[in-house]
């Protein structure tokens, strides 16, 4: 079964497609194009003018590398949320003008369950806590009762943002995380900031802010790297005490920020320590990516999920939990 | 000599002896994913806010184990041992009667805690224990100084879980709210957070 997927709920507008061979995830082509505001963040009216404007461009694209035709695809899956009304809107239109003129069955994927999706398909991890980091959204998610539930999340901002908005500060433009990263590796003292862990949730604004002020005084090295130590270390904390609490021995990593090295560092430490497993896809299937769409896409459809044209309204506040996965037991 | 009982995400309990007593030894291990000055400064505060909730928790006339020594050196906290049978573990088997009667005293002890700013952040059945018809409350781990009925109502609604999720007798809960609301003042506007926080349909965590 072959299956295409549309990706477009923030800054990345992406079309992967995905055959299943032998229970085994093929990606035979993953093509993305992401927005990058020219000043200050994301304007999601300007990142969903920049979707429709190279979508056709990259589903020919897509095609063309995976070396099928579109009456190849059996199913064509897109990202009905949670993310930006604008950027929803274009990708859901496209999806279904496409579904109907092809005449293909069409599946709206919850994106954050595609990022934990691609990562078990492509790691190999089976039953895993996710750390889902990224621009948006920060999350503790694991299987529990036919669903992914989440354990902790973010009670304010992303982590990836967190860090964007750092790097607004000191000159950096979107994404500011892989220079950031590399101030970090430079600094050398660590600086005390508010460590946030409240229960299983996590918050970054008061830490943001408080190293915003430690730029009068000190260097953006060393402060990168406190921030990264502290952030990193708090994510650390609620995904092993997500693992303790659900008795799993494995922990996985996705979104953008999922890249870092130091932060692989300290969730592969972590695992160690308590003999867990630890698993990472590479960069591109971390980051926003049409790929993952496709494969939850594949695996919803062949567990029996259909929608309706007028069934496939955008979910913006979309959440994790409202998904049942008929595709695990 | 030292005993390990439990071994949790954060600390392990041993359970020892100290000046021919027998005590509990809470110690939080050192994680070597942290950088040495963070870690340390994460355990020792974290070592002495428990320390600080338990006496503001004594203050507030609510039973919990007697500190015998705090040693931020080694980031543990050495305390009575309770003698007694968790409630987690007993209330199912006891009649109705005596399980509204220790329902009361949970809902009591809850109302005296969040009325005096105390908030115990992982209140389950299974960190109440009772020794010698004394209600005591364990682990302040997760707890923290709050005022605010948010906190009180997420305190409250893992209670609830727990209540549900463990227990078979679903009038248990109620029992305890009620009592709850009637020594506290802002019982009933925690209630309405509860049901607020119910319908955000967050999965809090699961409770054992
Ligand atoms: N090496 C890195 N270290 C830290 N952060 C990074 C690194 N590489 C990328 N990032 C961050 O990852 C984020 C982008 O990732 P991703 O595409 O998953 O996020 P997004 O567009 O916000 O999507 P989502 O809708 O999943 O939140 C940015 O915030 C960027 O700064
Ligand atoms: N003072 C005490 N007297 C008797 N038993 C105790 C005492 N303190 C702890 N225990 C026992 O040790 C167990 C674990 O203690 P505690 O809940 O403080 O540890 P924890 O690691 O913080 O637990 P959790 O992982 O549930 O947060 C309790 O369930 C109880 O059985």
């Amino acid at each position: 079964m072959i299956s295409l997927g549309i990706e477009g709920t923030a800054h990345t507008i992406g079309i992967g497609i995905v055959e299943d061979k032998n229970k085994k995830c093929n990606v035979l082509s993953n093509v993305s194009k992401m927005y990058k505001p020219a000043t200050g963040g994301i304007h999601p009216r300007e990142a969903a003018n920049h979707h429709a404007f190279f979508l056709p461009k990259i589903l020919k694209e897509a095609i063309k590398s995976a070396r099928i035709e579109i009456d190849d695809i059996d199913v064509l899956g897109f990202s009905i949320g949670p993310g930006l009304g604008p950027c929803l809107r274009t990708v859901a239109t496209a999806s279904r003008a496409m579904a109907l003129k092809y005449k293909k069955p069409i599946i709206g994927v919850n994106h954050c369950i595609a990022h934990l999706e691609i990562g078990r398909a492509l790691t190999g991890a089976k039953d895993p806590v996710l750390l889902y980091a990224s621009g948006g959204n920060t999350q503790v998610i694991a299987f529990l009762d036919r669903k992914y539930r989440i354990f902790g999340e973010t009670l304010d901002i992303g982590i990836g943002n967190c860090l964007d908005k750092f790097g607004r500060e000191i000159g950096i433009s979107f994404p500011a995380g892989p220079e950031i990263e590399k101030l970090a590796e430079k600094g050398r003292k660590y600086i005390h900031l508010p460590y946030s862990v409240k229960g299983m949730d996590v918050a970054f604004s008061g830490i943001l802010t408080a190293a915003i002020h430690l730029l009068k005084k000190e260097s953006k090295e060393d402060i990168s790297h406190s921030l990264q130590e502290t952030c990193f270390s708090m994510l650390a904390e609620v995904t092993e005490r997500a693992m303790a609490h659900t008795d799993k021995g494995e922990v996985l990593l996705g979104g953008g920020v999922a890249a870092n090295k130091r932060l692989q560092a300290i969730i592969k430490k972590m695992a160690e320590e308590r003999g867990a497993k630890f698993y990472v896809p590479s960069k591109k299937y971390l980051v926003d990516n049409g790929a993952m769409i496709a494969w939850t896409a594949l695996l919803m459809y062949k567990s029996g999920y259909r929608m309706k044209i007028d069934e496939t309204k955008i979910r913006q506040n979309f959440r994790t939990d409202e998904v049942e996965i008929k595709w695990r037991s | 000599m030292e005993k390990l009982i439990k071994k949790g995400a954060e600390a392990e309990i041993y359970l020892s002896e100290w000046l021919g007593k027998e005590v509990i030894i809470k110690r939080r291990i050192r994680k070597g994913y942290r950088i040495k000055e963070l870690d340390n400064a994460i355990r020792e505060h974290r070592t002495k806010r428990e320390a600080l909730l338990m006496m503001a928790a004594r203050g507030a006339g609510v039973s919990v184990p007697i500190i015998y020594d705090i040693n931020l050196y080694k980031k543990e906290i050495v305390m009575q041992y309770i003698d007694g049978m968790r409630v987690k573990d007993f209330i199912d088997k006891i009649d109705e009667e005596n399980q509204k009667k220790i329902c009361k005293k949970i809902g009591k002890s809850i109302a005296a805690m969040h009325e005096n700013g105390i908030i115990h952040g992982d209140i389950t059945t299974s960190n109440m224990i009772i020794g010698d018809g004394t209600l005591y409350f364990i682990d302040f781990g997760l707890g923290m100084k709050s005022e605010e009925n948010e906190d009180r109502g997420v305190d409250m609604h893992l209670l609830m879980e727990a209540f549900n999720a463990v227990h078979k007798n679903k009038k248990l809960f109620e029992w305890v709210f009620e009592e709850y609301e009637k020594n506290f003042d802002e019982g009933k506007e925690v209630r309405k957070k509860i049901n607020e926080i119910i319908s955000r349909g967050r999965y809090m965590r699961r409770v054992t």
